[in-house]
């Protein structure tokens, strides 16, 4: 067969060039292998050995001194840190339901309608993906501050809205661009209303983009700290921010046990996006 | 049930761009009728304007005798069969034929009804819970149809639903949706390009060019009787000749064609106070053949042209032989003979033959 495919094996070779070739290709696939690995554990020893030490007993990091539970009851028994946590679930949750809503009905705006200005709102729309965070967090403090807006729930649900709700409106763009423009048609063709179209045969079709556009949202707005940082008051403060808190004061054990059950959730979390990805197929 | 279709002078401008220009058009309730043109032409637009998906620029759109023109798509008794088909992806067959009549606020048992009626009349009774990706082409197609006429449309709007079909199953189709038509009795308005969808399925047929209806007859009128050259040379083939008068009387005109023949039509066929016009004759009615008296015999006596001609090439296809002919008066002109029997006549390029052509087979075409 390599004979055929590759004519100058077919010239007179001794065995020992064969020999070389093949174990030259065995080389490289070890490199590979090995590079592979190194990318990996770069990738996620960190993270391991964070678990691992969140089940150590020693207030150091460095040593080894038994098993225990204890840094997860400790985080369990952190009021201030549940609090946390429950406005973090509270902000992304009501982040993600207007983000879905907006970046859905502004994709089927900017696909379905021809206005004056359309292509400049759609890059408006996109620039707060890229923007610099501390530059929005400073530019919404001082907008909030200006109009006399209260710092709380409401301004960092703002703030985390205006750059996750356009993660959604590009996905929902990209899925429109590739839906049969008679699909509308058929609808209203049926009886129904454009509303009813939308809602009937729009929207489903546009199931796969609209939830990973909210799994985009949701995580973007859970993990945020700098437009949370200049928008919060202490009352919503979110669970990046107090964790920021305390590892400035020092390296904690709980902030391990605190860092696992994030792993934990976020493995959760995509695999169930990828279980919901395998169902639409 | 049916509905008659009238457009009054529509015309459909898309910026500088006029798609459709003045068309005037009445669709008889319960008809077949085809609109037939290039791509580009403007049948689509037309069909867009009936289903209510363009507003016309000027005129008037009439169904069943109630002014539809500013309409929109979901007040119109009015459904369409989607070139693309559009089915539902989210839905199942079921749901989707179910669709149009949910929309209507129709009784749950009465769609339930209605929706196995259409399912079996399209012959897809079974296939109630598939879903629209795991149809062949076929299917998807009658889905489409049974999606349509589950609404009980005054018409059907049909956008060259066969179009992504393969040749044999274009033709099943053709039939069947002639069946269709014949069975439900609804007015079907249908769009091709395809010459031979046209003539196999309608009652009528408007040839659209650039806009407007070149001509509206049935299939027999606008093949034999092709009024415009694009008329003539879109449906078949076409022999499309300059002609002059040279002199008229009662009986017949008598006409120069170019190249040099003579040839005598109806003095009624050739249109008053003109001196050149464009002629179309068929290539199969030209009647071929080595013995004058056979060449002669199909017709009655004094209606037929008589010339002489060489035959310069000759194709053979199977069924029929196409034949270049030579003129002896300097005429070119195609013809095509049907092989009827083994025991035929065989020709050569280089044979000299007699040819019989009938006054009534010359067609005079209307300039534009």
């Amino acid at each position: 067969m390599s004979r055929l495919i590759f004519p100058f094996l077919a010239m007179p070779a001794s065995p020992s060039t064969r020999l070389r070739l093949s174990s030259g290709l065995r080389v490289s696939r070890f490199l590979l292998g090995s590079w592979t690995a190194l990318v990996l554990a770069f990738l996620y020893l960190p993270v391991l050995v964070l678990v691992a030490y969140s089940f150590n007993a020693s207030r150091l990091n460095v040593l080894w001194e038994g098993f225990t539970f204890g840094w997860y009851r400790s985080v369990w028994e952190n009021a201030p840190l549940l609090q946390a946590a429950r406005n973090s679930l509270v902000i992304a949750g009501v982040t993600t339901v207007l983000s879905v809503v907006l970046g859905t009905a502004g994709g089927w705006l900017l696909h379905r309608y021809r206005f004056r200005m359309a292509g400049g709102i759609e890059t408006l729309t996109a620039i707060p993906m890229v923007m610099p965070e501390i530059l929005m967090g400073i530019s919404l403090l001082v907008l909030f501050a200006t109009a006399g807006v209260p710092l709380g729930f409401t301004t960092v649900v703002i703030g985390h809205v205006t750059f996750s709700f356009p993660f959604v409106l590009v996905a929902v763009r990209a899925r429109l661009r590739g839906l049969d423009p008679a699909l509308e048609e058929a609808a209203l063709d049926l009886g129904a209303t454009p509303l009813q179209a939308f809602w009937l045969v729009i929207v489903p079709c546009l199931r796969p983009a609209i939830v990973a556009g909210a799994l985009m949202a949701f995580t973007l707005s859970w993990d945020e700290l700098i437009v949370t940082f200049f928008t919060a008051s202490a009352a919503s403060a979110t669970l990046p921010i107090r964790v920021f808190g305390m590892a400035k004061v020092g390296l904690n054990p709980m902030l391990n046990a605190l860092s696992a059950i994030f792993v934990v959730v976020t493995v959760a979390f995509v695999a169930f996006s990828a279980y919901l990805k395998r169902l639409a197929r | 049930m049916s509905a008659k279709v009238e457009l009054c002078g529509v015309t459909k401008r898309f910026g500088a761009f006029e798609a459709v220009s003045e068309v005037s058009l009445e669709i008889a309730a319960g008809e077949f009728l085809t609109l037939l043109g290039p791509s580009g032409c403007g049948k689509t637009t037309l069909l867009r304007l009936i289903a209510g998906f363009e507003q016309p620029t000027s005129g008037t759109i009439w169904l069943g005798g109630v002014e539809v023109t500013h309409l929109p798509p979901y007040r119109r008794p009015v459904n369409q069969v989607f070139q693309s088909y559009a089915l539902f992806p989210h839905l199942s067959v079921w749901e989707n034929v179910a669709f149009g009549l949910r929309m209507q606020r129709v009784p749950a048992a009465e769609v339930t009804d209605r929706v196995r009626q259409a399912l079996e009349l399209v012959s897809l009774a079974g296939f109630d819970a598939r879903r629209p990706q795991e149809l062949s082409g076929g299917q998807k197609q009658r889905v489409a149809l049974a999606r349509a006429l589950v609404c009980r449309p005054q018409v059907l709007l049909l956008d060259e639903p066969l179009s992504a079909l393969d040749a044999k199953l274009r033709q099943a189709m053709q039939l069947e949706l002639k069946r269709l038509q014949r069975q439900v009795g609804i007015t079907f308005v249908y769009v091709t390009h395809d010459q031979e969808e046209a003539l196999t399925m309608s009652d009528r047929i408007a040839i659209v060019n650039r806009g407007r209806i070149e001509q509206f007859g049935s299939p027999h009128e606008i093949y034999h009787r092709p009024a415009t050259a694009f008329a003539a040379d879109f449906i078949g083939q076409a022999n499309l000749l300059d002609t002059r008068l040279i002199a008229a009387d009662g009986s017949g005109a008598r006409v120069r064609l170019a190249g040099g023949l003579e040839l005598v039509l109806r003095a009624a066929a050739w249109p008053a106070g003109v001196e050149t016009a464009l002629v179309s004759i068929r290539p199969e009615k030209v009647h071929v053949s080595k013995s004058k008296s056979r060449a002669q015999s199909t017709f009655a006596e004094g209606e037929t042209n008589m010339f002489e001609a060489r035959i310069e090439e000759e194709v053979f296809k199977g069924a029929t032989d196409h034949l270049i002919l030579a003129t002896v008066a300097g005429t070119r002109l195609s013809a095509v003979v049907a092989n009827e029997s083994a025991l035929g006549e065989i020709f050569h390029a280089g044979d000299r033959v007699f040819c019989g052509l009938h006054a009534d087979d010359l067609v005079v075409l209307r300039v534009n």
